[in-house]
Parts: C-alpha cells; structure tokens; sequence
C-alpha cells in the first residue's frame, strides 16, 4: 500500500460517522419524541423497550414501558384480540397526555394494537406511569388487515387524530381518534384502506399534502432484509396516495424515500422529529449496521424537501469542506492574504496549446508543446508561513481554492451531540487552528482545539439541503446562536432566523 | 514617497478648486495646469447645501468631504493596501478636514471637495474625471460626521468599495476590503460597535487600479436593518463647512 492508499483509507475511515452513539441498538423504533430536552423513543421487545439520550446522540437502554403498567403486560383485554407480545409502538403527545400504540400480535394476522396513556416519559418522574385504555384496532386472523405497527398522525390544519396500521396480510388501514381518549373516535366505521402490500406505515403533512410512509420489502434477516421506506401523497388524509408516477399505493406504489446504502442494509419505520427553526429530521432502524456486527440500529437523519417530496438527507460527514454562504455565495476563511493555487503566473496563451499560443508567428509547422502538467491542490503547509501564529479574525471571500478557505470537519468523542450527530472541530484544512465562536458574539480561529464549549459545533442540515452551524456555546451568552453571513465578506453569530439565508450555508467538498 | 511632504496647507479659499455649479450642481473641473479645457460636472454629485443631509430609505450616508485622489501604485492586495494607507497622507490621524482645506502630498497638492451623492454610492470616477485627475492607480480619502440621536449599540458599519478600502469609525479601524472588487451594497460589515449620541467620524481610504471606482456605506443595526434617522455632516457641529 502506497502512502496515498494509506491517506485515503484513513480518510476514509475518519469520514465515518456511526449511526447513534452509546447503546442505539434496537428493532421497530416508534416516533422519537422530545419532553424537557430528553429524546425518548420506544421499540418491538419484552415489555416494550425504552431509550433515552440526553442530546439525541448518544442512547441509553431504560427497561420497558410496561414496568410501569398495572400488571406488567398489556391487559387481558388487547391479549385477547391480539396476543401477547408486544412490537413496533408508536406515540405522540396530545394536550397534557401521551398516547402510546403497541401491536399486540398473538398468530398473525390476529393482533391487536393496544393504547397506554401516561402523563410524563421521564422514569424517574414521581408522575410515570402508563395507564392501560385496551385495544384501539384489531384483525381477527381471517380479514384482509394485520393489526400491527400503527403509526399515530395529528393533522396540524385541523387537530384530527388518525392512526394507520396494517403489515402485508392485505391492508394498510386508517380510522379517526378521539383526540381525548386517544381511541376510536367512530368505532362503528368501517377503517379506510389506504395501502397494501406493505407495514410500518405512518403519515406526515406538508404544504397541503398528506404523505403515507410505509416500508415494503423484508425484515428480520439481518444484512438480508430488503427492507426500504416508500411513500406517496394525498390531498385528502384518507387517500388516494399516489406515488410519484401517479400509482396508487392501494396497487402497490410508492416512491422510494430511503433504501440500504453506505453500511446499512435495509432501513425502516419512518418518524418524523420536527426540532423546528428549519430543521426535521427522521427516524428510522437498519436491519443491519455493518459497523456493529450487523446488528438493528436506530439512526436520525436530516429530513429534506424537494418538489413536493420529501428526502432521505445524510449526516454531516467528517471532512474537509468549503463553507459557501448561501446568501452571498462567498466562502468562509482565515482572514489572510491569499495566494494563488500554483503561485503567481498568467493564463497563459490562448487557444490550442503550443509554442507562443495561438497566432504566435513563425510556429507553423512546428511539434504542439507537451499539455502543461496539473497544478496540486494547495495545501495550508504551503503557504501558512506569513500566518498569525495567534488568534486571527475570520471573514468570507470568493472562493479560490485556497488553503485558507478549506475546513476539516471532526467529529469530537465524548464530548456530546444533537439529535443524529456529534459535536464537530471545524479546522483550516491541515493545521489545528480552530473555529470558535467569542464573548462578542463574533468568530475568530484560534491557534488551536482545546475542546472548550465555544469550539465545538452543532451542523445540522436543514429542509433545502443547505446547513446551519452553531457553537454548543457562546460565551457569557445563553441564548442559541447561528453562523449568520451579515454581509458579503462578514460571517458573525446571530439570533437563530430560520427564514433567512443568512443563516444557511453550503458545504461543498474542494 | 515622504510622508513627511505631506501636510495640510493653510486653509485656503482658492477660487479655482470649487465651481459651485447653479445649473448642475455638479462637481467640475477647475482650469488645470496645462490643460485647457474644462470637463463637465459630476452628474452624480453635488455641492451640499443643507446643513445636514438624512440617511435615504435605505440608510446610506450621502454627504462626504472627499480628497483629490493620490497617485499610489495601485495593487490591491492586502500587504499593498496595508502599505499605501499606512505610509501616506494619514487621514484618520489629522484633524478633520474642511471644504478648501488642501493637502501637499509630494509636489502634487490636492484639495478636499464636499459633495452630496444623488445616489446610494458615492461616485470616485465622476468626481475624479470631472475634476481632471486620474482614476487609475488612485487613493482617495473620505470623510464624513455621522450623527446619531441617541447612543446605539449593536450597529455595523456596512460599506461596498470598488476597489480596495479601509474604513474608520472615530478614529478605530472597523472593517477592509482588498482586491479588485465592484461595490457591492453590504459588502464589508465591521463587527458591532457602539453609535456616540451626536457626532461619529467616519473615513475611509479606498483604492483604485483602473476604470470604475465608487463607494458606498451605511450603517445597520442588531436585526440588520438600515438605520434611517442618522444624518450626516462635514463637521463636528454641522454649522460649517468651509473654513
């Protein structure tokens, strides 16, 4: 292996970011959900596992849901529609009260789907514990419906609560909620169909549409599961839902929202964590993380939006990058006197290459001179000699390729997170001088990363595919800040401003 | 150059420096040594003649005293502007100029003209060429009194050069751009600083090394907005502007 291998297996290697932190293994996620800055989400399992991060990034095993339910099971009501195992909750807070679906499977397609209502998620609350309201949905083992993995939906333009459920044995299926009981609010209706072939359903809403996520393939084997989110739309919460090519999801459509890629083979049960100002993410398991033996993960991912649909987004990725204003189209650097990526020299002659260029007299006939040899990309040992060895001021410029526009981005171990990431270092590409944001609320690159709190940075992807970065603290200052280009060639800390693009960049690779 | 030949002259009513135009209001070119013809005002430009002029709608600073420009050798970047600045005719350390006031810089002597802009940005070449001076490998000098009703925090100095500037806010360095570069609105933002209650001194070097030059500045405040109830002033007191 070649030096150059070497480099580029590393990097390789450090532009690897895990899917969580801490203890992310588990299988049928419910919707993550937030109370008082904890991040809780529930899971298929004995007693329906809980985990709980303090930042969204790093999780931790807190026993099961029903620890704290009268008998320690679900009631003999749900078990005997269903049965009794407990799988693939999910659970949304309305008013004052949780409500938490489970499926309750007994021979499938007999199950149940059972709701537990609770006022707090915090076990260590004296007000934690989950009342038992009985089944909600169910399907006798004969019928077209497996009621299992129900997906629970406000509708944010009228308060409505709907919930979908169903996995292959025939449909996917939707009944209304009583909001204030959190069970069916007609339970004489018949449910609606909405889609087939298909589980793990669960709907979301944007600009007018409704979305039906659901996940096709298989599940359960490991880096052999086929398991991948599709989804289409309606301008009704009761369908149709069309895919993208206009195909309806009771015929089988969907358009792929996220299939295996990178290390993860089959992905599944789509939740949305809405953080606001911007930003939404989704939740989801891979079958198999191949970073962790293959074995069911959680993860937390940007969620985008683009001509109506919304987008599988990734992590931000250790590496190095261009920081491109997406209010000005300039770069973020160093504040030093740039140098031209291969020294000072003209363009050259014009036209087709040879001796003296194009026109250049008494050439005819004469060999084409050799094609001039690629310029190296600059590199900051090249040119850093005239920097300030102290701190020094940071500011935006077109960009040139020059070593003091380029950022390397690092994630920092132990040092927390935010929901699906890491804190980052962000460096001048090849040295340690670091990104910090200051008392004044301004930035400046200090000489070096000592870990203080100034110098790490929140990079969250936002729902136009551009970023925001944020310091986990701005000293003498408790109110959140966003890198905000307030002209031109002047980057500072500012109020977060979720409308502006100010505050949204463009990490582009050099 | 010697920076040492550069001083302020005696102040001077010198007829030939100024025509204050009735028709145009414009800058224009007075009768130069040699020459024999005299260039047609700055259409751009006027000769102030209000004892304030208001921040517009969108807050740019419209009035100025401006130097005759300096010949300098006019690279642009960031060593050389640091250099030009630096060693000659140090505005930011002199007292603040009048109309008439004249400059020796060399053997060449330039003198400070007060105009109002009828634009958002101050015109260098109009005023230069009107004047009969060079616009290629120049530094101009600027000046202003910004006057603030009350003291404000939190504000930026937001200026766009074409080419180079360094610009001052009572007497502190706040913000610099370099290279070749058009006038963009915003384009350099200093860091927040705090507005006097009264009479803030704004000066500003910019440099340029071939065809068009101008300026323009105004200041925002925390949300980034334009402040419109500054007013600006040739002096300290906004009672005169000749001496």
């Amino acid at each position: 292996m070649t030096w150059r291998m070497a480099v580029a297996a590393a990097c390789l290697l450090a532009g690897r970011v895990l899917a969580l932190d801490g203890q992310p293994g588990l299988h049928d996620p419910s919707t993550v959900i937030a109370e008082n800055g904890k991040y809780y989400v529930y899971a298929t399992g004995g007693g329906l596992p809980v985990s709980i991060s303090d930042d969204g990034w790093t999780w931790r095993r807190a026993g099961g849901v029903m620890q704290a339910v009268p008998g320690g099971k679900p009631g003999a009501d749900v078990i005997a529609r269903g049965g009794n195992n407990t799988w693939a909750p999910d659970i949304i807070r309305v008013g004052e009260q949780y409500f938490l679906y489970y499926a309750a499977p007994g021979t499938q397609p007999k199950a149940a789907i059972g709701l537990l209502v609770g006022k707090t998620l915090d076990p260590e609350s004296p007000d934690y514990k989950w009342e038992d309201r009985g089944p909600v949905v169910w399907s006798d083992g004969v019928e077209d419906s497996n009621a299992i993995d129900p997906g629970v939906f406000r509708d944010p333009g009228n308060g409505t609560l709907w919930l979908t459920y169903g996995s292959y044995f025939g449909y996917i299926r939707l009944v209304e909620l009583n909001p204030k009981t959190g069970k069916r609010l007609y339970p004489d209706r018949k449910p609606v169909n909405v889609a087939i072939n298909s589980e793990a359903s669960i709907m979301i809403f944007r600009d007018g549409w409704y979305y039906l996520l659901v996940t096709h393939g298989s599940c359960c084997a490991g880096a052999n599961s086929s398991y991948n989110i599709r989804m289409g739309r309606a301008k009704k919460v009761t369908g149709p839902f069309l895919d993208n090519m206009g195909v309806d999801m009771l015929q089988g459509g969907g358009k792929l929202f996220l299939g295996s890629g990178g290390r993860y083979v089959g992905p599944g049960h789509f939740g949305l964590l809405d953080l606001g100002s911007g930003v939404q993410k989704f939740s989801c398991h891979y079958e198999a993380d191949l970073d962790r033996g293959g074995v069911s993960v959680l993860d937390i991912r940007p969620l985008l939006w683009r001509d109506g649909w919304p987008v599988a987004g990734e992590n931000v990725k250790a590496g190095t990058y261009e920081i491109e204003s997406a209010r000005t189209g300039t770069a973020l650097e160093l504040a030093v006197q740039g140098t031209p990526v291969g020294g000072f020299r003209g363009r050259g002659g014009r036209g087709a290459p040879g001796p003296g260029g194009r026109g250049a007299p008494g050439n005819a006939g004469a060999p084409p001179a050799p094609p001039p040899a690629p310029i190296p990309a600059q590199e900051a040992s090249q040119v850093s000699a005239t920097w300030p060895s102290s701190a020094a001021a940071v500011r935006m410029s077109s960009y040139m390729l020059q070593a003091q526009q380029k950022w390397t981005f690092t994630p920092v171990p132990d040092a927390g997170g935010y929901p699906g990431s890491p804190f980052f270092k962000i460096t001048i590409a090849g040295t340690d001088r670091t990104l910090a944001a200051t008392e004044d609320r301004e930035l400046v690159v200090l000489p070096a990363f000592t870990g203080a709190p100034e110098q790490l940075w929140r990079i969250d992807q936002l729902v136009d595919g551009t970023y925001r970065l944020m310091p986990k603290a701005v000293p003498n200052s408790t109110e959140p800040m966003a890198l905000s280009a307030v002209g031109s060639s002047m980057p500072t800390l500012a109020r977060l401003n979720a409308e502006s693009d100010r505050q949204r960049w463009s990490l582009r690779t050099p | 150059m010697n920076t040492s030949s550069r001083r302020v002259v005696a102040p001077a009513r010198v007829a030939v420096l100024w025509l204050a135009l009735s028709a145009l209001h414009g800058i224009a070119a007075a009768p130069q040594e040699g020459r024999a013809t005299t260039r047609p005002p700055a259409w751009s430009l006027a000769h102030p003649s209000s004892p304030a002029k208001p921040a517009g709608a969108g807050g740019f600073i419209q009035r100025w005293l401006l130097l005759e420009p300096i010949r300098v050798p006019g690279q642009l970047t960031e060593t050389a502007v640091r250099a030009a600045v630096e060693t000659d005719f140090a505005v930011p350390s002199t007292p603040l100029p009048r109309e008439g006031d004249k400059v020796k810089v060399g053997e060449v002597e330039v003198v400070w003209h007060a105009v109002d802009t009828l634009n958002y940005n101050v015109n260098l070449y109009h005023f230069a060429y009107a004047l009969n001076k060079p616009t290629t490998n120049v530094l101009f000098w600027a000046v202003t009194v910004v006057n603030s009703p009350r003291e404000m925090t939190d504000v930026r100095l937001a200026i766009g050069s074409n080419a180079a500037s360094v610009w001052w806010v009572n007497d502190r360095e706040v913000t610099a751009l370099y290279n070749d570069r058009q006038a963009v609105v915003d384009d350099g933002v200093s860091k927040r600083l705090t507005l006097h209650k009264g009479a803030n001194v704004i000066r500003v070097a910019i440099i340029n090394a071939g065809g068009a030059t101008d300026f323009c500045a105004r200041f925002l405040d925390e949300n980034d907005r334009p402040l419109t109830t500054l007013t600006a002033t040739l002096t300290a007191d906004g009672r005169e502007t000749r001496r």
